[in-house]
């Protein structure tokens, strides 16, 4: 840790001096907007923009720039911001591997980091930093609550699928946490399979009463499709991430009586959100997703701390952004010691919506206050 | 603990036999383009997804996936025809690597356009109604009839190739293009409408392939790449330039892939920790298509039914 | 770049044939000069973001010149030389690693310990991609042309699908290096440090091809390349020439992957994939198959087009296939075929 302080103080030298010239903040976003899974990336920053135009203010800057999924490419980009524009704040990334590139290095030279989606579990824990916001969950967050909810709906031999990468082993980890009792099986795919149907006459096979599974983007959209025309009737949970809106609506029929945990659904029941969702259909013309919902509390949360200290007061504005002093859509919504959410975490089914097209409805609540495992491991 | 049995054996042959059936589509195209134009093309993915979006498109319109897949196939000749004429054609007489940097060009202006016209979020496509049932195997699993329908127009596709190489007029200048490219042109074909012809017939091979396991799969952005690397694998194994190494190399590598993916982990279960062996086992199983071609080419350089002496 | 070529060769005039003033030694000098001084003057303007952008250029193409190596002077088209470029990266990693938290690499049958010094990392890196294409060359030379891109990447697959699932040193998640690996006497921290450093190893990986090609492996390679009878004929078989070569080549792209671990700070299997093979393939076509300076030119343009064209528009890749696609149509011989003019036959 010694290492790690000296190395932060050299770098710290070169950018943050500049963050002082200007009473005006930067926020530079780093998202992927192109190539596969493009549509996360698309609704943070149409959900973080949407608050930005809201709060009608012209003293912030946002940068956006596209990581397409690189993490050599995040990492040249989060140095361009912080070197070449000087920014305040860094902010965007979808994926844990590409936060992984960047946020260890960002937040020691002196900027703030506030994560609209990924939330490794290294970040949470061991390589916890002052600097570094987590607005969405930590990645066990999620599996862990659906372990919770079905071991509470009394489900005894569940089967488990993820692919084989650390996420996904990570995912069944924090499901089996919850979870606690005997699980039949667990399946690893590989990263990017598009065809199931070998795993999924395991399934069938496997005598087990309900599937557990994290495929997240297209393959949970393929698996989903392969399932339903399999035959094969087990009841599906997941978390969110196979669940949001488009996927669910690209999937079609196959989605419908599914169960998925998510820590925000479109029919929450606050004013916040109420207003949220009305202001996002009408700016983009769809309804939005879990991912357009934490860029929305990402920036609604920079805005609540801009009001009382700018970035360049470092410990002021950290000071401000503990204290979550913002309306978020999730309801209720604090940080722990490790400066990742404890919030509640709700289940919803899919099911058919007015048009007939598939969409999640909430039955309940899977857990309160969930606080991540890792925030023990946190020395601040 | 997943015991194997004969009936789950022989359901995992049927998957793999699909998977196998699906590459062959993909391949045949490469490896006719291959065999008698000579260019490598990184680009068929593309006409892979052209096909699965514009089936997607047409079904929800419509509401009729027959008339879908129909311009799906037929929007995917076309713009196999377009690029032929535009791009490819010039690129016949340059070396390989000129052609690879002019393809793995084409893939990014296909997949971003393909983002820029239709936006990022995946698009909904399923089986027809009809063919959504099962049937059931010996044994009493019951095994989805899409996928069996899948292989049977695979079969049918690889029928009717054989029938246009070996008995048509149009599959004779196929033959003579693959052995000698200038003699068929001092005979007085046109050399540059077969070209555009059989390159337009590989794309609409991607075409269908993309229609129908789009069915069953994700419609989105960049789905072409992992199928493209596979159907590489494929026509490597059979010996380039071959359809019949193309057939019989993508039937072994689905039914590798398949049981690899299946039985490696429950392999090394025997010794191993569940999670572990999970783990181990689906390691190895990715990497296992890519070693048997390894080995394969390590015994005979030119793959399974080398087309060319 | 444009003026750099009317400057040196105005049209009409044929070229002075001193070797350094002619057409094609003011674009190399042009290219090296611009590659260097562009760094120095960011520097001294306090722009250390383009000292780091000269650092990535540099190294980029130093993976380049490794891969030219095999695919321009070898004929041997490598579509699996990230492997090499992902190897020494997690060289760097991996060492790193264990040097940070003071564990052993290896405790049996003998003890390992991790290094943080960028000599020993090399070091390592050399032997470990050398003996990797040892292994893969071996193997794969036996097969040509479509044979030989296809069994390159189906090796180069196996370790990205080995990397990616290996949980011990982060699996797709990959591995920081939160200190930069240190050399006696220099501060390798610092951005301008380090970029010299990068340009020098460039520098050596363009000398080591020159010499290596001026000599009689080098004549004995390109005719490997041209006419392997010929060769044949004259008592050198061309296998083990080739092989040789192959493994240079991998360990000059190795070299460059442990120096950009270090520039990232991170090295994770995105850079063992086959997009990162196909790119320095096209860096390679890009600036000029077989050119001394084609990989600097070719590394120049992409990583210039690819930061440019990504902040103007969300469809920069639509506009980067479009420019590649112009450059193989319209300028045959590459970006210094095209600055340079064709090089003479040999």
């Amino acid at each position: 840790m010694k290492n790690l302080a000296s190395f932060g103080l050299g770098l710290l030298m070169t950018s943050a001096m500049a963050a002082a010239q200007a009473d005006d903040v930067k926020i530079g976003m780093i998202t992927t907007l192109s190539g596969g899974g493009s549509h996360l990336g698309v609704d943070v920053r149409d959900g973080f923009m949407l608050a930005i135009e809201q709060s009608g203010r012209d003293d912030i800057e946002v940068l956006i720039q596209d990581d397409a999924n690189r993490p050599d490419l995040a990492k040249s980009l989060s140095d361009e911001f912080m070197q070449r524009d000087n920014v305040d704040i860094l902010t965007g990334i979808i994926w844990s591997n590409l936060a992984m590139a960047v946020v260890p290095s960002a937040v020691r030279q002196g900027v703030f980091y506030l994560s609209p989606n990924a939330g490794p579990s290294a970040l949470a824990g061991r390589q916890c930093h002052e600097n570094y916001f987590n607005v969405a969950w930590q990645n066990d967050n999620l599996h862990e609550a659906m372990g919770a909810y079905m071991k509470g709906e009394g489900f005894e031999r569940p089967i488990l699928l993820a692919p084989n990468y650390p996420a996904g082993t990570d995912a069944l980890a924090g499901f089996k946490h919850r979870y606690e009792g005997e699980v039949v099986d667990e399946i690893y795919t590989q990263m990017g399979q598009t065809d199931y149907a070998a795993e999924i006459a395991q399934i069938r096979a496997s005598g087990a009463d309900s599937l557990f599974f994290f495929l997240p983007g297209g393959m949970g959209i393929s698996f989903m499709k392969q399932y339903e025309s399999s035959g094969v009737e087990l009841p599906l949970f997941g978390a969110a991430f196979s669940f949001d809106e488009i996927i669910i609506q690209a999937v079609g029929s196959a989605a419908l009586g599914t169960m998925n945990t998510s820590q925000w659904a479109y029919d929450l029941d606050n004013d916040a959100n109420r207003a949220f969702v009305e202001r996002f259909r009408e700016a983009y013309e769809r309804t939005p997703t879990l991912y357009a919902s934490q860029g929305y509390d990402t920036a609604n949360l920079i805005l609540s701390a801009l009001d009382k200290a700018h970035p360049s007061d470092q410990d002021a504005f950290r000071e401000a952004l503990r204290e979550a002093d913002f309306a978020s859509v999730r309801g209720k919504f604090r940080f722990g010691a490790n400066q990742h959410p404890i919030q509640d975490i709700h289940v919803r089914e899919v099911v058919a919506g007015d048009n007939g097209q598939p969409t999640n409805r909430l039955v309940g609540l899977a857990i309160e206050d969930i606080q991540d495992v890792y925030a023990a491991d946190c020395q601040m | 603990m997943c015991v194997v049995t004969l009936t789950l054996f022989l359901e995992q042959l049927i998957n793999g036999l699909q998977l196998g059936t699906m590459l062959f589509l993909m391949a045949s195209g490469l490896t006719l383009v291959f065999g008698v134009m000579g260019l490598i093309n990184l680009a068929h993915g593309s006409f892979y997804m052209v096909g699965a979006y514009v089936t997607a498109l047409v079904t929800v319109s419509t509401g009729s996936f027959l008339l879908g897949l129909t311009a799906g196939v037929l929007a995917a000749a076309g713009v196999g025809a377009l690029v032929e004429l535009i791009v490819i054609r010039r690129l016949y007489h340059r070396p390989h690597l000129d052609q690879v940097l002019a393809t793995f060009a084409l893939i990014l202006i296909f997949s971003e356009g393909t983002r820029w016209l239709f936006g990022s979020s995946p698009l909904w496509l399923s089986p027809p109604q009809m063919l959504t049932g099962f049937v059931t195997l010996p044994g009493g699993a019951r095994y989805p009839l899409y996928r069996l329908v899948i292989i049977a127009v695979g079969i049918l596709v690889a029928v009717g190739l054989y029938l246009l190489i070996s008995r048509t007029r149009l599959g004779m200048r196929i033959r003579a293009g693959e052995s000698d490219r200038e003699m068929i042109g001092a005979l007085g074909v046109n050399i540059a409408r077969l070209y555009t012809l059989i390159f337009a017939m590989g794309a609409a091979l991607a075409g269908l392939a993309g229609a129908m396991v789009g069915a069953l799969q994700s419609v989105q952005v960049g789905m072409g790449e992992p199928v493209l690397i596979l159907a590489f694998v494929v026509i490597v194994i059979g010996g380039i330039g071959s359809i019949k190494g193309a057939l019989c190399g993508a039937i072994l590598v689905g039914v590798v892939d398949t049981m690899g993916r299946v039985f490696l982990p429950a392999f090394f279960r025997q010794f191993m920790s569940p999670a572990e062996a999970a783990g181990v086992g689906s390691a190895l199983a990715a990497m296992l298509v890519y070693i048997l071609m390894a080995i394969i080419l390590a015994f005979k350089p030119k793959g399974l039914f080398a087309a060319h002496g | 770049m444009d003026k750099l070529k009317n400057d040196s060769a105005p049209p009409g005039l044929p070229a002075i044939p001193a070797t350094w003033f002619d057409r094609k030694g003011l674009v190399q000098i042009g290219l090296l000069a611009l590659l260097l001084l562009a760094p120095l003057a960011a520097y001294l303007l306090g722009h250390v973001y383009y000292v780091n952008l000269g650092s990535r250029i540099t190294l980029i193409a130093m993976a380049a010149v490794g891969l030219n190596l095999a695919i321009g002077y070898g004929g041997m088209v490598s579509f699996g030389h990230a492997a090499y470029f992902g190897l020494g990266g997690y060289v760097a990693g991996i060492s790193a690693y264990h040097a940070f938290d003071y564990s052993p690499f290896l405790s049996w049958p003998i003890a390992i310990p991790g290094s943080d010094s960028m000599l020993v990392i090399w070091l390592a890196t050399i032997l470990l991609c050398g003996l990797l294409a040892l292994a893969i060359g071996a193997i794969s030379l036996r097969t040509t042309g479509v044979y030989f891109i296809m069994i390159t990447l189906a090796f180069a697959q196996m370790v990205y699908y080995f990397a990616n699932s290996w949980p011990s040193y982060g699996g797709e998640d990959g591995l920081p290096i939160y200190l930069r690996n240190t050399l006696p006497l220099v501060d390798t921290g610092r951005p301008l440090t380090f970029f010299l450093l990068c340009f020098a190893g460039l520098l050596l990986a363009m000398a080591i091809t020159s010499r290596m090609m001026k000599s009689r492996f080098g004549a004995a390679l390109t005719m490997a390349r041209l006419n392997d009878t010929r060769l044949a004929t004259a008592g050198i078989s061309p296998y083990p020439v080739r092989l040789v070569a192959f493994v240079v080549s991998a360990m000059i792209t190795g070299l460059a992957g442990a120096l950009y671990a270090d520039l990232n700070g991170f090295v994770s299997p995105t850079l063992l994939s086959w997009h990162m093979s196909g790119e320095l393939m096209v860096i390679v076509i890009l600036g000029g198959v077989g050119r001394l300076y084609g990989p600097l030119a070719g590394a120049l343009l992409f990583v210039m087009m690819e930061t440019l064209l990504g902040g103007l528009t969300e469809y920069w890749k639509l506009f980067l296939g479009l420019v590649l696609l112009f450059v193989v149509l319209f300028a045959k011989h590459g970006l210094m075929g095209w600055l340079a003019g064709r090089e003479p036959h040999v």
